[in-house]
């Protein structure tokens, strides 16, 4: 009869001195494999009386058990042992920078049209555009600027090669001959803008011989100067996002309206900073008026029963003054900080639910 | 155009300020650019004089002096060398803000004695950079009296930007006339008193025109003052002239210019002893060359109107007068010329010889046509007042232009165009003032005054009535919206564009807006440069050539930033590329470039960009463009300024819709540009419109059965594209096979020489059961037997 509190002893001395999983796997072999030590006290009990088998099994078979339970909570530690042990080598050094991506960058110009566009399509403006090459004739003759006018000169015109017939093409020097071709082609009511790129020959921190412009237009039987100024206020309201702003209406001059208005907006410039709807600066917005009755009838519309006002305004210009860039110039230079400092995310699409700007 | 507060009080009674009358100035259309108010800068300062100057007994360049204010004497150090007793100077006490400085003065101690103000230099009150000394006044400058009226520097200057069609108001009596009837005061007569001719001119004018060009001079009319003697010209005058930035030369040339700024009535006036025979206005001829005032020689030409004698031209119409026939100060005997110019022709004429003048600024904005003679009179005036002499009667070519026309006006006008509810009797007054004719009747006739040519409709009618009664009564209304909730207002194309610019921005493309222009050398090496996109005045001989691509402009910017030290780039833009120099031949172009090597980084996961990268970001946008996968095949090659062999083209049938792969090493090296270049081009304009469909999907029906996938290696020769063995083994069956990928391909040890494996992994969807052994293996011999086939190649074991 075996010392079955010596075998037990040995059996649990054994498995907590296992130092890995084969080392417990000889263990759990040797006490309850096939030949195993508490497997062979096991079958002895088929050999035994039934009162010595009475008093046997449930020794032996407890046995069984610690050993079995010893066994698992062993193998359990040691899996943990392992685990940590893995996870202790597989340690790394997260202060290392994340894998480099490229992070692109929306222009602002491209981001403020986006900008006016959902400000104006609220109001039910389409966006018209035309070609950077335009006729001498879209570009000045259907604005009522003749051959000759000297508002002409006020252009500053890029010219393109003469051509074979002895016509001279041009850079357009602003968007109104969109305007001009949207007339020809489409009966009022017109609500329209147009934006795009425009040239003229002129280049210092303010001026670029290409700028951005976009132009209003809209031709109906009603619409007044009233109108046109209740655009211009809401549009800066909305376009800014202030609460108010303050517009002062100048008279002024273009062959293509009459009357003619300026739009100046009030600022305070001091500090280096532009803020809006205070101070006692005057900022030049925008020039507009009613469309010259002689536009629309080169353009083929009746005057007599169709009026309507046209505006415009650089995007670019708006570009500085919203977001602050003080010089003209690098908008175009593709200065990769540049571009970096006053550019826009993909996500930032602007939105009147979400607000222009972040 | 400039003048002075007192000038413009000459012509209109009021009481305003000068910052009243500028805010009005502007408010009425005559925008102002600057109010020069010296007198009010320098208000705080006052006439003082000096009663005794002694030397400081602690320092040895430094006075003490005793200065008298006008309310009580005071002691003050000075350091001016010219400080000494007696003389006048100009005070500033505690308290006073010093210009310069900007900091204010304060009782102080100059080496132990008190100094209770300041005596100002020119520099301090920002009058000039004179620094040697402090001012000194004349010496019957009043004690405590204000330092601007002693200096003559109490009369502010306004500056007015002119609108081009404001001629009438290039003169000090139009610019009271519009402020009168803006209501800032009343508009003094400028009625002009007929000189009597004392004898008969010996010199005749005549117009010598042919009857087609005569419309350059409708009016010549011409006096001759014997006997004068030319000198300075009054002091007031003098100081008149200077204040408006114009340097008196004698009183002859100061009248000219006088009544030029006064009335907006260019005169010239010749040396009648240098004039040979009589006078005449004609067209210049061909290679008539003419020494002109500013001591240029200028070269006419027979579109060009000159005044000349018997022997050649003697001045530039409208423009300039000529040097020879000038008056000096030995001048005795004059020929003053007063004329009517055509605007069209002298605006021409200036800007073809360059020349800027106040008479040019005039004449082509138009001069008052009935003001010819009038001015005549007043200038005969002057000269005989300033230089004496006798006038002969005054001899007259041509005769006053036409200007009278009659504007039917229905007052209702300006509310229908101004929205400006006004009754008849305000828009008539309002145009009385301005000077036109208002005859009652329905509609109103309304005469425009003869210094108005600018006007000839009713919308300028409206234009003058609003301006003058004020475009801030004008009410704001609001415009009707078309629809409650506004409608979506893009157009396919814009949405396209819009959605390609922010996919690019998204892969990690900084957006980039280049000049149109650039220079012909980069035009030429991607199909441009030809003449006919060549610019006639380019704003630099290198911004010459409309771009033929958008990628020229990019390949400039990334030279730009790797000279910044910038080596990798990412960059697009969107922009128009052009086909030819005629309206309406560019198309949009998404373009982008990848740049470099790659960052260098410790993970190695970046590569050098290559033309897979330009690809990819190629599809994506196209994708994203149509909103829909892209499954037309590429086809190797692209334009001559990609690498010949490693660049694509992407085609819908005929159309190409892009291109991309790594440009051509000779384009990377024009540019100067270090490491391989990946770049794509998409041409907007030439993705197909999605097709109208409906918002729902397609119904959502996956299949219930299990996919199955299946790996292929096929040996081909080297020349064999990816292309040619997935096509083959997608038509196997269309229906089963959900899609063909290559997903390894190797060359080298195992492969014979010429050679390369291709594998392709294939997976098949069942739509209706479960496939079973024999079905998947009869598919996977259908698909070798064709790859083997189309290609020459066989299957790798």
């Amino acid at each position: 009869m075996p010392d079955v509190q010596a075998l037990e002893t040995s059996v649990l001395n054994a498995i907590a001195g296992a130092s890995d999983e084969a080392a417990l796997e000889a263990v759990r072999v040797s006490a309850l494999g096939k030949k195993g030590a508490i497997s062979e006290l096991l079958k002895s009990l088929g050999g035994m009386s039934p009162e010595e088998r009475k008093a046997n099994g449930p020794l032996f078979n407890g046995l069984r058990d610690r050993v079995a339970a010893a066994l698992a909570a062993r193998k359990t530690a040691l899996g943990e042992e392992a685990l940590n042990a893995r996870l202790a080598f597989e340690k790394i050094d997260v202060t290392l920078p994340a894998r480099p991506e490229a992070t692109g960058s929306i222009h602002p110009v491209s981001q403020v049209l986006d900008e006016v566009i959902a400000i104006f399509a609220d109001l039910g403006f389409a966006v018209a555009e035309g070609p950077d090459v335009e006729f001498d004739d879209y570009n000045f003759t259907k604005l009522n600027i003749p051959p000759d006018h000297p508002a002409r000169q006020m252009h500053d015109t890029f010219y393109l090669k003469e051509q074979a017939d002895g016509s001279r093409h041009v850079l357009r020097t602003h968007t109104s001959p969109v305007q001009v071709r949207t007339m020809l082609k489409q009966k009022p009511p017109i609500r329209i803008i147009a934006p795009g790129r425009t040239y003229r020959v002129d280049s210092d921190a303010t001026h670029s011989p290409m700028f951005h412009q976009f132009e209003g237009l809209v031709i109906d039987e009603v619409t007044n100067l009233g109108h046109l100024k209740w655009t211009m206020e809401e549009f800066c309201k909305a376009f800014f996002e202030v609460d108010e702003v303050e517009l002062r209406a100048r008279p002024s001059f273009f062959p293509f309206t009459e009357p003619s208005v300026e739009w100046d907006m009030r600022c305070d410039r001091s500090g280096g900073q532009i803020r809006f709807g205070t101070g006692n600066d005057w900022l030049e917005l925008a020039g507009s008026g009613m469309v010259h009755p002689r536009v629309l009838e080169m353009c083929g519309i009746d005057p007599s029963r169709y009026q309507g006002y046209a505006f415009g305004a650089g995007i670019d210009r708006l570009a500085m003054l919203k977001y602050g860039a003080p010089d003209l110039r690098p908008f175009f230079e593709s200065d990769l900080k540049w571009l970096r400092h006053f550019g826009f995310t993909a996500l930032d699409l602007p939105t009147l639910a979400g607000g222009l700007s972040r | 155009m400039k003048f002075t507060l007192s000038w413009l009080k000459d012509h209109l009674d009021t009481e305003a300020d000068a910052a009243t009358i500028a805010d009005k100035l502007t408010a009425i259309g005559l925008e102002v650019e600057s109010v020069e108010d010296v007198g009010a800068r320098i208000a705080d300062f006052t006439v003082a004089h000096v009663v005794s100057a002694e030397k400081h007994p602690n320092a040895d360049k430094l006075k003490l002096c005793m200065v008298d204010t006008g309310a009580d004497i005071v002691q003050v150090i000075c350091g001016a060398p010219n400080a000494r007793t007696g003389i006048k100077v100009v005070f500033a006490k505690p308290g006073v803000t010093i210009p310069a400085s900007g900091d204010v003065l304060k009782v102080g101690a100059i080496r132990g004695i008190e100094s209770r103000g300041m005596m100002c230099s020119e520099r301090e009150l920002l009058l000039s950079d004179e620094h040697d000394g402090i001012i000194e006044l004349p010496a019957d400058a009043e004690v405590g009296t204000p330092a601007a009226t002693a200096l003559g520097l109490d009369d502010p200057v306004i500056d007015i930007a002119l609108t081009p069609n404001r001629g009438d108001c290039a003169s000090v009596h139009g610019i009271a006339r519009d402020l009168a009837a803006a209501g800032l005061g009343r508009l003094k007569s400028g009625a002009v008193h007929k000189v009597p001719g004392k004898f008969k001119s010996p010199i005749a004018v005549t117009l010598q025109f042919a009857p087609d060009t005569k419309a350059a001079c409708p009016l010549f009319v011409g006096r001759y003052i014997r006997g004068v003697k030319n000198g300075p010209s009054p002091k007031w005058l003098q100081d008149r002239l200077r204040a408006v930035g114009l340097r008196p030369i004698s009183a002859l040339v100061d009248v000219t210019n006088l009544l030029s700024l006064d009335r907006g009535r260019p005169l010239h006036v010749f040396d009648a002893d240098k004039l040979v025979g009589n006078v005449h206005a004609r067209l210049a001829e061909d290679g008539e060359e003419l020494l002109a005032l500013d001591g240029k020689t200028y070269a006419l030409d027979s579109a060009m109107c000159v005044i000349a004698d018997s022997n050649t031209a003697r001045g530039i119409a409208g423009v300039m007068g000529g040097e020879e026939t000038g008056c000096t100060e030995t001048t005795v005997n004059v020929f003053v010329e007063s004329a009517f110019f055509d605007p069209v022709s002298v605006a021409a004429t200036g800007r073809k010889l360059g020349i800027l003048s106040d008479a040019r600024y005039r004449f082509e904005r138009g001069v008052d046509p009935e003001f010819v003679i009038p001015g005549m009179e007043l200038a005969t005036r002057l000269i005989l007042e300033f230089c004496g002499g006798e006038p002969s009667e005054i001899v007259v070519a041509g005769s006053v232009p036409q200007w009278q026309r009659e504007i039917a006006f229905r007052p209702d006008a300006v509310k229908r165009l101004a929205g400006l509810d006004l009754p008849l009797q305000e828009i008539t007054r309002i145009l009385t003032n301005l000077g036109f004719t208002v005859e009652p009747g329905t509609p109103l006739k309304v005469m425009p005054p003869s210094w108005r040519s600018d006007i000839d409709g009713a919308a300028d009618l409206v234009e003058e009535v609003v301006r003058i009664h004020g475009l801030e009564h004008v009410p704001s209304v609001p415009m009707a919206r078309p629809h409650a909730i506004a409608r979506p207002v893009l157009t396919a194309a814009q949405k396209r564009l819009r959605s390609v610019r922010r996919l690019l921005a998204s892969r990690g493309f900084n957006e980039c807006v280049s000049y149109s222009f650039i220079p012909r050398v980069h035009a030429a090496l991607f199909g441009g440069g030809d003449e006919a996109r060549q610019l006639e005045n380019p704003i630099a001989a290198d911004l010459d050539a409309m771009r033929p691509s958008v990628l020229p402009s990019l390949l400039a910017a990334a030279a730009r930033n790797q000279a910044r030290g910038i080596s990798d780039l990412v960059l697009f833009e969107i922009g128009a590329a052009f086909d030819s120099g005629l309206p309406g031949e560019q198309k949009t172009v998404a373009a982008g470039i990848r740049i470099g090597a790659g960052a260098r980084d410790w993970s190695k996961s970046v590569h050098p960009a290559d033309a897979f990268d330009a690809k990819a970001d190629l599809l994506s946008a196209i994708e994203s463009a149509m909103g829909s996968a892209m499954t037309a095949p590429v086809r190797a090659g692209a334009a001559q300024w990609y690498h010949p062999g490693r660049a694509g083209t992407l085609a819908l049938g005929p159309k190409v819709i892009g291109q991309f792969g790594e440009l051509h090493p000779r384009v990377i090296a024009a540019f100067d540009l270090k490491g391989p270049v990946a770049g794509f081009e998409i041409f907007l304009d030439a993705i197909p419109e999605p097709k109208a469909k409906s918002k729902a999907r397609a119904l959502f029906a996956p299949s219930a059965f299990q996919p199955v996938e299946r790996d292929f290696a096929f040996v081909v020769d080297a020349r064999i594209s990816a292309e040619d063995v997935l096509k083959p083994a997608r038509m196997v069956d269309r229906a089963l096979i959900e899609s063909v990928a290559v997903f390894d391909v190797y060359e080298g040890k195992g492969v014979p020489e010429g050679k390369k494996s291709l594998a392709i992994t294939v997976r098949l969807q069942p739509k209706d059961k479960t496939l079973t052994d024999a079905e998947i293996e009869a598919v996977a011999q259908k698909i070798v037997t064709a790859v083997t086939k189309a290609t020459g190649g066989t299957l790798r074991t």
